[in-house]
């Protein structure tokens, strides 16, 4: 039929309810998070309701993409869009923690020197890395780098192999291997985080210990939360492998989900040099 | 043929709001951006003339300061991120697909889905003037320490830039992979017509720089709910600091507005002088440089705050860098005319007043690049003055100058020629009474962002406030004659205007639902 | 103009005098260009951006003469036919060179001002400014000389049932008295927000950021009286922050240094007397125009809800030491400012006696300045026990 022959070409999907109740669901949160912050009771609830519709959404688009892929209907072309869509997708979450890094080098390099030089202001106050700032008189002990921080480098390093290690049994059709990698990056993944809770849980400052304790609970949080999102992406794609998806040839999926593993692994590493060690 | 359009044509899609709500076509999706984006030209021009009637005379009369502030900050915020943004956005949505020969756009849901958040942004924005405090009033620029004394709706607006940020980058990255994979067979990087080739990189500027205005209004948030230190002394943070990696966002941000711009007047020009752009090569690496620059100038609007001798320098040297490729664009513009056969439809007025207006907004940018000048001039009418040249007179009236040149193409008929004529003689004199006088104040010592001032002022305030409200009113001009173009008017034609060469030109006018579903080949 | 002439030419000397008034008229009017500079940066900007002026002008020139040529001379409705040159590589490189070049010999007068302006070394005097919202704090560093400098516009005119001075909003109660021909070097800081102190004549403009310290330094030729405004987006009363330099010869400027010493030992003398309610509410209602109407507004009922009402307030009514510690010590995160480092002991004392005996509040309690003294020395031995 002509039909098949157009959509062939590239594939435009019918209209699709799932945008516009992806709009409901972050206008829900989004409400539910200012009356949260506002502290009023509402908020948690409401929140809990935007989640909500966004896991709903998020099931239902990206299963209708999987079923469309499962189906056929995306191309070579449709790939390559997926490829591309994924690199920039990337680029502007390394571009959102340079943001975090920047204010971490602005403030040992410019800020914390010039407060020091303000003695008129603070008194006393030497301005030399870790600090809480001149104004909170709070001793503190930063985190150690080569305790649990180093071990967990080990971890997501390793991760980084085994999530590779699998990418090889799937481009050679060795479904076994990839299983195994993909379990092992999942179990890798989550003792990181079980690590990292543990130094939470543990640490002798918090997020309102200055200067330090923000940049550290920011940049280490908002790394924390995009592992948590690659395990859950990581544990997608499992699925999907148990459910027999993924060609050696034609596996998009897999690699866009190894590709994030990969950037939240080298911005750990990042983290690790200039948050923990340096 | 005949029979695939007919096919094509009809293809199931629902009907009324539910059309509009989950369509993926690249048409009805920029048809939605350019709707909501004149919603809001209209919304934050009201704001704007409750400015201008507040300062048409020293004394309060019309709202009290605190008000004021809200409604500069709202102006400004929604100029920026309601109306100018979208409207480019719409103008990528439509045209570019057109232009290179592609179906769709390359994610057509999630294209569906940019859109679709902005609505979602300007709730929180407008209905922040109903909670308790009223909106946000620390400016659009949100600088702590002021932005932290604020109330709820400080938050809301927070919530708005993330929402509004995440729309534009997942725009923008849907505009990159639509031009760099769904060109059509033989339609080259170095054949794209420039608007496409400004879109890409203004693109590229949006996936870049959104995400850090993301991550430098969560700091906000969490310094002002979380007990974070970013912008605090006593703890170590610094305000500067949030100036800092604000302009670092903020400076290409103004690329991100006038760049497409360039490239509709890039396509109209050519259209009217009969003659191929001059220079396009040059135009390219122009607009590539200017994209670099924006990259590596952001402390310039800073320049008050007590850098180091050095750092002033540096930001002022590297600024005034920039005029070198906007000049080659300007010389090309002009080039393009010279020796052409020109004749003066409504688009072309819009690009030949850009031209010049813009060009003004040039020159006093390069008038406070220079430190010792901008000393005096920041936080100035001069600068109110300069970004209007260079955002209304540029932007806008590049986008209106667009509209006049695009409609026929989108609604299948021609615009009432003399009403255009009348909104652009109109919006262009009164323009010129609004903000031209605006450099005076500037110099002669009015600060920006006060509801009174001193007497000495007054004069030129009551004639800019004149201009502002015919200004205001010539605007009405062309909703009418947009809505009269869409219910009927004469036939357009495939191709209306002569000169135009691009492809949605070899379409028809409307273009099918679904165009380009078989690729054309781009000899 | 001397109208001490004889009769007959009166008429033609105040002719003459009224069109040579003429521009300076449309100057005061319509002014074109920045405000007369009485330093020597303030005249390096003034020329500099003279100069930039004219260079624009040419290039506009020399980019829109030919444009406007061939928009006249090259129209289709004459039967112009357009001539196909899409590319000339001589011109082009031309025009990206030329600009580069012009850009050069702008940078090079400019690097140096900019340098000269930068120099805050061997100052003759220091004086620490303060921005507050909404008014500017002076100090002489080394004479133990500070003020608080106040908008003097009154509330009538700004709400326009008085007529408009001549200086309305670039009038303040204490201005900031300066000698000439001394190099004087400002340090800013701010205590809640960040605002700029900016006073055209002089040349200077400076951010005065909370909890930083940035400079910058001016030497004045003429003595004269010179304004300026917050050029900083500072909150609601961000246009009611005026600064009033006073420039006076050097001698002059010795006199008065003197005259505010004497004062303030006076000050130091009155803050031990003993007043009578009366004479206090007198004082505070001074104290309350000065800082507090423009939220709490003259009729104590604030603008609920960012800023409470006081007529019948659980706080103002209620004891003193509670009254006493929001005043001194503001309320953080709101837009109520720590007091006890701006006022005087009398003048915290006159404004809390005042509000306890406005509107409908009627308490009869007249809060002496010793009370204040002591409350701030056990204010003081608490931060100092916190270290």
């Amino acid at each position: 039929m002509i039909m098949a022959n157009h959509s062939s070409e590239y594939y435009v999907p019918p209209p699709s309810r799932w945008p516009i109740v992806g709009s409901l669901a972050l206008l829900t949160l989004a409400g539910g998070f200012i009356l949260f912050l506002d502290k009023m009771a509402a908020g948690p609830y409401v929140m809990a309701l935007g989640a909500a519709i966004l896991i709903y959404m998020l099931v239902g688009w990206f299963g209708s993409v999987i079923r469309e892929d499962q189906a056929g209907k995306l191309g070579g072309r449709v790939d390559m869009s997926f490829r591309w869509g994924m690199v920039w997708f990337i680029f502007s979450e390394v571009m959102f923690f340079g943001g975090f890094f920047g204010a971490l080098f602005y403030a040992r390099n410019f800020t914390l020197p010039s407060l020091a030089d303000a003695q008129m202001l603070w008194p006393g106050f030497s301005g030399a890395w870790p600090s809480a700032g001149p104004g909170i008189r709070e001793q503190f002990t930063p985190m150690a780098a080569w305790g649990i921080p180093a071990l967990n480098t080990l971890i997501l390093l390793s991760s980084g192999a085994t999530v590779t290690w699998a990418h090889w049994g799937l481009k050679q059709g060795r479904r076994r291997q990839l299983k195994i990698g993909l379990i092992l990056t999942i179990l890798l993944g989550l003792t990181f985080l079980v690590l990292q809770a543990h130094e939470y849980l543990d640490a002798a400052f918090t997020i309102r210990t200055g200067i330090y304790g923000a940049t550290f609970y920011m940049l280490t949080g908002f790394h924390g939360m995009h592992v948590t999102l690659g395990a859950i992406m990581l544990t997608v794609i499992t699925f999907r492998v148990f459910a027999g998806h993924f060609s050696p040839d034609d596996h998009f999926g897999f690699e866009a989900v190894s590709w994030y593993w990969h950037f939240v692994d080298v911005v750990w590493l990042l983290l690790f040099v200039f948050v923990y060690w340096l | 043929m005949d029979a695939i359009a007919h096919h094509i044509r009809h293809e199931e899609h629902p009907t009324g709001l539910m059309r509009w709500l989950t369509t993926t076509n690249h048409k009805d999706i920029g048809t939605l951006y350019l709707w909501f984006s004149l919603t809001m030209f209209f919304f934050a021009g009201a704001l704007a003339m409750v400015i201008r009637a507040e300062l048409f005379q020293p004394g309060l009369q019309v709202v009290q300061p605190q008000i004021f502030n809200q409604l500069t900050t709202m102006h400004g915020l929604v100029m920026i991120f309601g109306a100018i943004m979208p409207a480019l956005v719409g103008f990528a949505n439509w045209q570019i697909p057109l232009m290179i020969g592609a179906p769709d756009m390359a994610f057509p849901r999630l294209n569906n889905w940019s859109f679709w958040l902005l609505p979602v942004a300007a709730t929180l924005l407008v209905s922040s003037f109903f909670v308790p405090g009223g909106s946000m009033a620390g400016g659009w620029t949100m600088y702590p320490p002021l932005y932290i004394q604020g109330g709820i709706s400080y938050d809301m607006t927070i919530l708005a830039v993330h929402i509004l940020g995440l729309s534009s980058i997942m725009g923008a990255i849907n505009i990159i992979v639509t031009i760099l994979n769904l060109r059509a067979p033989g339609m080259t990087m170095m054949k794209l017509p420039l608007f496409v080739w400004t879109w890409l990189i203004t693109a590229f500027l949006l996936v870049a720089v959104m995400p850090v205005l993301a991550s430098v209004v969560t700091m906000l948030l969490t310094d002002r709910h979380f007990g974070t230190h970013f912008f605090n002394a006593a703890g170590g943070g610094d305000p500067v600091m949030y100036q800092h990696i604000f302009w670092t966002f903020g400076h290409p941000e103004v690329y991100i507005m006038i760049l497409p711009a360039f490239g509709i007047i890039s396509s109209i020009i050519p259209t009217f002088a009969r003659k191929k752009l001059f220079g396009y090569t040059s135009m390219v690496y122009a607009v590539a440089a200017i994209a670099l620059l924006s990259f590596l100038v952001w402390a310039h609007h800073m320049f008050t705050v007590g850098m180091p001798v050095a750092g002033q320098l540096y930001f002022m040297y590297a600024t005034m860098l920039i005029s070198v490729p906007t000049g080659v664009k300007v010389f090309n513009w002009v080039a393009t005319l010279w020796r052409g056969s020109i004749s003066f439809e409504t688009p072309m007025l819009f690009a030949l007043a850009f031209v010049c207006l813009f060009t003004i907004g040039g020159f006093s940018g390069l008038v406070v690049s220079l430190v010792p000048v901008d000393i005096q001039l920041q936080d100035t009418y001069y600068v109110v003055a300069h970004f209007h040249y260079v955002l209304f007179s540029g932007s806008a009236m590049a986008i209106m100058g667009g509209v006049y040149y695009w409609l026929p193409k989108w609604t299948g008929h021609m615009y009432d020629e003399f009403l255009g004529q009348v909104h652009f003689w109109l919006t262009a004199i009164a323009f010129n009474i609004t903000f031209f006088p605006m450099h005076f104040l500037g110099l002669a010592g009015m600060p920006r962002r006060i509801p009174d001032y001193a007497l000495q002022f007054a004069d030129f305030n009551r004639l800019s406030s004149l201009g502002a409200f015919v200004l205001g009113a010539s605007q009405l001009i062309f909703l009418y004659v947009v809505v009269k173009c869409i219910r009927g008017g004469a036939q357009a034609g495939d191709r209306p205007w002569e000169g135009a060469e691009s492809l949605e030109w070899t379409l028809t006018s409307p273009p099918p639902y679904h165009s380009f579903t078989v690729a054309p080949q781009v000899k | 103009m001397r109208l001490k002439e004889p009769t007959t030419t009166r008429p033609a000397l105040l002719a003459a005098g009224l069109l040579l008034s003429l521009p300076a008229l449309a100057e005061y009017r319509f002014p074109l260009n920045l405000q007369p500079p009485v330093t020597i940066i303030g005249h390096r900007i003034y020329d500099l951006s003279t100069t930039i002026n004219w260079i624009c002008f040419g290039i506009f020139l020399v980019v829109f003469i030919p444009m406007f040529y061939a928009l006249w001379r090259h129209r289709k409705s004459i039967g112009h036919e357009a001539h196909h040159v899409h590319e000339h590589p001589l011109l082009e490189t031309l025009w990206t060179i030329v600009p580069f070049l012009v850009l050069i010999g702008i940078a090079i007068p400019t690097t140096a001002v900019v340098v000269e302006m930068k120099d805050t070394s061997k100052p003759d005097m220091t004086i620490k400014v303060t921005g507050r919202q909404w008014k500017w704090e002076y100090e002489y560093l080394g004479e133990d000389v500070k003020f608080l400098s106040n908008l003097a516009t009154p509330r009538e005119q700004i709400s326009n049932q008085a007529p408009k001075g001549e200086h309305y909003l670039l009038e303040v109660d204490k201005p900031l008295v300066v000698p000439t021909d001394r190099k004087v070097r400002l340090v800013f800081t701010a205590e809640d927000v960040i605002h700029a102190w900016w006073v055209p004549a002089l040349g200077v403009k400076q951010d005065a950021i909370p909890g930083f310290i940035r400079d910058s330094w001016f030497k004045v030729d003429l003595p004269g009286t010179y304004r300026g405004q917050c050029a900083e987006l500072c909150g609601v009363d961000h246009a009611y922050m005026p600064i009033v330099v006073e420039a006076v010869p050097p001698d002059k400027f010795a006199i008065w240094m003197n005259d505010q010493k004497t004062r303030l030992a006076e000050a130091r003398a009155a803050a031990s007397k003993e007043y009578a309610l009366p004479e206090l509410v007198a004082m505070g209602q001074k104290v309350y125009q000065a800082n507090c109407v423009a939220c709490h507004q003259a009729n104590g009922q604030g603008l609920p809800p960012a800023f409470p009402p006081l007529d019948g307030s659980k706080v103002v009514t209620g004891p003193v030491e509670g009254h006493l510690t929001v005043v001194f010590n503001g309320r953080p995160g709101t837009a109520m400012q720590a007091f006890g480092k701006q006022l005087s002991d009398v003048d915290i004392a006159a404004v809390i006696t005042y509000e306890r005996n406005s509107w409908n509040n009627k308490t009869g309690i007249a809060v002496q300045p010793r009370e204040i003294l002591a409350f701030r020395e056990s204010q003081a031995q608490k931060v100092a026990a916190g270290k």
